[in-house]
């Protein structure tokens, strides 16, 4: 409890570069761009501290922050991360600056908005990773959803207002349940005498058996928060929202949106759903789990026809992230590491194609996959590393998305051989749509006249694709260093998951569903996952 | 024969703003109207005074005039929320005065007396007393609605408010009749004491009533119909006050006769819970069709009268409605904040004679005049009820009393609506930013007046959203000692 104060630092760095950019004049494009860039630097260099000062292994979380905030209802102030959150506010730190990078030259109107958006959700989101009160988790959570809008709203595309309007909709719908829901969980602490906000508390009340909720409400409660994440993952059939707000948004915006914003749905489920609601997150994962793998199918089949290279990069989120629902729900250790692992790595895949998406947007002005052709030839460097992000989001062994990928089948076939087999199919067919579509884009003759004298990766952006091709070859390689650190923390959620309690229903459904044997999937998680990562 | 001292300080407000009041009609065919700028200064400070004055209430707690009156935190509370809106009405629509070339003076002291009758009402421990001081309130309201005497809207605006008005007094009064009938007091404490062993049917018959002519007066589905017309044709400060103040008074008179009559709430609770879900899906619906800004806010205005019965009704559902009470204390002055700046933002951007008031015309706003769109856009946002904001906690602690008073259903309800609601602010918020100005506006500067009243409006709506602590905790006690 050293660094007492880093986590706040994070959280709030961005507003205050944000009061600072609202002092500078609205023309000034240059330096509001500088300013941005700044303090989105600036807030990753703090990351890395964070990171230098993580205890691997170390259960719990690191780097509290506590203090009282309202009394009445007892509303805490109280951050902290474990591995499950460390890494996903890094990968937002990391994606913040590319992401003011890749709009240096394509936001020329009402450039001081635009920017302080973006550091305002960035504010949003790490304040969503750290939040341990649900008070303030759902604060957070809500706020976010603003900049979104007017990043989608104002410097989207054609659709952009319909999209945006259907985004923040779509979300506040699943949120305000999950309001009720919280305070429901709320009332219940307040009728076991311990009225807290509490996540930490909650979770230790619960495991000790000073909490105990019927069933009914249990699922009920479950219910109401799964819905909300399962909006922002999101999960088939909550996922039309995402094509649309993906298409229209800026590349800033599509890139936070992919990589962070549907990550705090997974996060979400992982930091909630599982350790507060098991019982209730048992009963119902046969049915998460399958309409997890219809989304992994249905995803890469629609991204298949698409005819707009964004929408099909969007699409592919669809099957991607289902795989992360899939891992979560199959209740393995193996698979839970997996399905972190394949957040932050879809984040960075991608994050990646969402880049190289824009830059071919901001020289033709179109996403239509007809309009491109033989790219390759005129642009060999965006094309290369296109290339790069596209295998990396196809799961190609030694690059990210292999991984985790790998860990979730992995994982879940040893408790479910029938759903892991379906989702084997995901990974076929995502590199069939995305070596499909990179043949159409960038292969070939040149089709177009006007496609032949693009000008290839400037500076700017050849450090943005170079950086996220090591970040890519770097997660595939050195995985351990990330699964070292997640380990605990998702050994912690196992563990949260076998309290001894009594059901109302009564303890015989517990027949039903055989406890996990958590000290052996742990273990096998402590040698397992290193093992499989290393051998292959 | 003088009342004695104790009982002229707890009603200090009403007198100094009576005082006020009449000392601006005095003044106002003396000075010339050129200069009716004065009349407005003196009426704010006269607000100021009232509003100093209810630190006597504070240091008398206690009953006056046997037991017409009583002076506590919750009419301190109310008070606080009444006067503060009349002097932010007051100060915000000087320079709307001059613009649309209205007389300041009856202006100013209309809005004095309204205040004062609010007053009575939230202190009124007696029925008759609450009467009186609907009256004074209401009378006042009447008169400031047609205040823009050539605008056939606002004409139309004060006949129809009149009228349904006029109506939803003789409900009240009637009701007072029966009640009267059934336990031979007008005294809600004693009401309270004899309720049990009275003629039930006559009791229930008058509380009804008594519920129907305050379902009116907070604009309540199925009594909410004049609403729309009335706000959108009445002079838009006019509206600020009208949305805010007597709203704020007539839930006070509802919440003290809840917390005094103990036949009242199980009487109420489910017809407060039918006209809160009513208000709300007819506020919320009614709304999404609006192009008509203010009548768009109107509409609001009836969703979120049907928010604070929510609270009402989780007040009515147990015997400790403290939860309950504060709640929807703490969402009147949330939304007082809220409101009050919107419509005064509406009054201003309306331009001469409210021509500018479609949503159409807010088009393109953020590049014309950034500042008024962002103060707006706040505004919309608390009322949607984001965090960060004062409307968010508002809700938050709805919610909170409703599940406490296991009203599951009804959370959800409003859940709901919030996100009904969502669309058609967010709606406003699309036209401010996202879409290119429809036709020429000629942007007015803003007058410093109106900058005090958006920065205090904007503050608190900030304020009251981050460290609620201290004005949920003020409303906590002034639930708990109301009778």
């Amino acid at each position: 409890m050293q660094q007492t104060f880093i986590l706040t630092v994070l959280t709030f760095l961005p507003v205050a570069g944000t009061l600072a950019l609202l002092l500078l004049r609205s023309d000034d494009h240059l330096w509001i761009r500088r300013l941005a860039l700044i303090t989105a630097v600036a807030e990753f260099a703090i990351s890395l501290l964070l990171l230098r000062g993580f205890e691997a292994g170390a259960t719990g979380y690191q780097f509290e922050e506590f203090r009282a905030w309202i009394p009445q209802p007892p509303i805490h102030y109280h951050l902290g991360v474990d591995g499950l959150s460390l890494f996903l506010v890094l990968l937002t730190t990391l994606l913040t600056p590319l992401s003011i990078l890749a709009s240096w030259k394509s936001i020329d109107q009402r450039a001081k908005g635009f920017f302080i958006s973006l550091l305002v959700l960035e504010t949003g989101v790490i304040g969503v990773f750290v939040s341990l009160d649900l008070f303030l988790f759902f604060l957070f959570w809500e706020v976010m959803l603003i900049p979104m809008y007017f990043l989608i709203g104002i410097w989207g595309h054609e659709r952009r207002i319909y999209a945006a309007l259907k985004f923040v909709l779509y979300t506040m719908f699943g949120s305000i349940l999950m309001l009720v829901a919280i305070l429901w969980l709320y009332r219940i602490t307040a009728t076991a005498g311990y009225p807290t906000f509490d996540v930490a508390q909650i979770q230790m009340m619960l495991s000790n058996g000073t909490l105990t909720m019927p069933l009914r409400t249990e699922m009920l409660l479950f219910g109401a928060f799964f819905l909300a994440f399962a909006i922002k993952v999101p999960l088939f059939p909550l996922h039309t929202w995402l094509p649309d707000a993906h298409t229209e948004a800026p590349t800033a915006g599509s890139v936070m949106l992919a990589g962070v914003l549907l990550k705090m749905g997974t996060y979400g489920m992982l930091r909630f759903c599982l350790p507060l609601f098991p019982e209730a997150s048992r009963r119902f994962a046969p049915e998460i789990a399958v309409l997890a793998i219809i989304g992994i199918i249905y995803g890469a089949l629609v991204a298949m026809v698409q005819v707009d290279l964004k929408r099909l990069v969007a699409y592919s989120s669809v099957s991607h992230l289902g795989f992360v629902v899939l891992g979560i729900f199959a209740f393995h250790a193996i698979s839970i590491q997996g399905a972190v692992y394949q957040m932050l790595s879809h984040g960075i895949s991608t994050g990646a194609l969402f880049l190289g998406v824009g830059m071919l947007y901001d020289r033709r002005h179109t996403h239509l996959i007809k309009e491109f052709g033989g790219l390759a030839t005129p642009m060999p460097v965006i094309a290369a590393l296109y290339l790069f992000a596209c295998f990396a989001s196809a799961g190609l062994p030694m690059l990210n998305g292999f991984v985790g990928e790998f860990l979730i089948l992995a994982g879940t076939f040893q408790k479910h051989a029938a759903w892991a087999s379906w989702a084997a199919l995901g990974v076929i067919f995502s590199a069939v749509y995305l070596l499909w579509s990179y043949q159409r884009v960038f292969f070939g003759s040149i089709t177009q006249d006007k496609n032949g004298a693009l000008p290839d990766a400037d500076w700017r952006e050849r450090g943005i694709l170079f950086l996220m091709a090591a970040v890519i070859l770097w997660m595939g390689i050195g995985s351990t260093f990330i699964t070292r650190r997640t380990e605990a923390a998702t050994q912690t959620i196992m563990q949260l998951m076998q309290r001894p309690r009594a059901y109302d229903a009564g303890g015989s459904n517990n027949m039903d569903h055989p406890a996990m044997p958590v000290n052996g999937a742990n273990a096998a998680a402590s040698g397992g996952v290193a093992n499989l990562v290393n051998s292959k | 024969m003088l009342p004695p001292l104790q009982d002229l300080y707890r009603i200090a407000p009403e007198i100094v703003l009576g005082a006020f009041g009449m000392l601006v009609m005095f003044l106002a065919p003396i000075i010339p109207k050129s200069r009716h700028g004065v009349l407005s200064a003196i009426s704010l400070v006269g607000a100021a005074l009232a509003l100093a004055a209810t630190r006597f209430t504070a240091l008398y707690p206690g009953a006056a005039y046997s037991g017409l009156f009583r002076a506590d935190a919750f009419s301190l509370f109310v008070h606080l929320i009444v006067i503060g809106v009349a002097f932010l009405a007051i100060l915000g629509s000087t320079n709307y005065l001059k613009r649309e070339d209205l007389d300041a003076g009856e202006f100013c002291a209309l809005i004095l007396f309204a205040t004062a009758g609010m007053g009575v009402m939230a202190g009124a421990q007696e029925l008759l007393t609450g009467f009186i001081g609907l009256e004074m309130s209401s009378i006042a309201s009447y008169i400031l609605a047609s205040y823009r005497r050539e605008a056939p809207k606002s004409n139309e605006a004060a006949m129809k408010y009149f009228l349904l008005g006029s109506f939803a007094t003789a409900f009240f009064l009637y009701g007072i009749a029966l009640v009267y009938g059934a336990t031979g007091t007008t005294h809600l404490d004693l009401m309270g004491q004899a309720g049990a062993q009275t003629s039930a049917t006559l009791l229930k018959m008058g509380l009804g009533l008594i519920f129907v002519g305050l379902a009116f007066k907070v604009a309540a589905a199925p009594f909410q119909l004049w609403t729309p017309d009335v706000y959108e044709g009445a002079p838009a400060p006019v509206t600020a006050m009208l949305s805010t103040g007597p709203k704020a008074a007539a839930f006070a008179l509802a919440l003290r006769i809840l917390a005094n009559v103990d036949a009242a709430g199980p009487l109420w609770f489910w017809a407060l819970w039918a006209v809160a879900v009513m208000s709300m899906f007819a506020g919320n619906l009614g709304a999404i069709v609006q192009t008509n800004l203010k009548r768009m806010l109107a509409y609001s205005s009836i969703a979120h009268a049907g928010y604070i019965l929510v609270a009402l009704a989780a007040a009515a559902a147990t015997d400790h409605p403290e939860a309950g009470i504060a709640a929807a204390l703490f969402y009147l002055v949330s939304y007082a904040l809220v409101k009050l700046g919107a419509f005064l933002i509406v009054a201003h951007l309306g331009g001469v004679g409210e021509r500018n008031v479609e949503i159409e015309d807010f088009t393109g706003l953020a590049r014309r005049q950034p500042a008024m769109a962002a103060c707006l856009s706040l505004f919309l946002l608390s009322l949607l009820g984001l965090p960060v904001l004062a409307g968010f906690l508002g809700k938050f602690y709805v919610f909170n009393a409703a599940l406490e008073s296991n009203l599951i259903w009804l959370a959800i309800l409003l859940a709901l609506n919030s996100v009904i609601g969502a669309y058609y602010y967010l709606r406003v918020m699309v036209a401010m930013y996202m879409r290119e100005p429809s036709k020429p506006i000629a942007t007015e500067p803003v007058p410093w007046t109106l900058a005090v009243v958006l920065w205090i409006t904007a503050a608190g709506t900030i304020y009251a959203g981050l460290f609620p602590t201290r004005i949920i905790g003020f409303a906590a006690k002034a639930a708990v000692n109301m009778r």
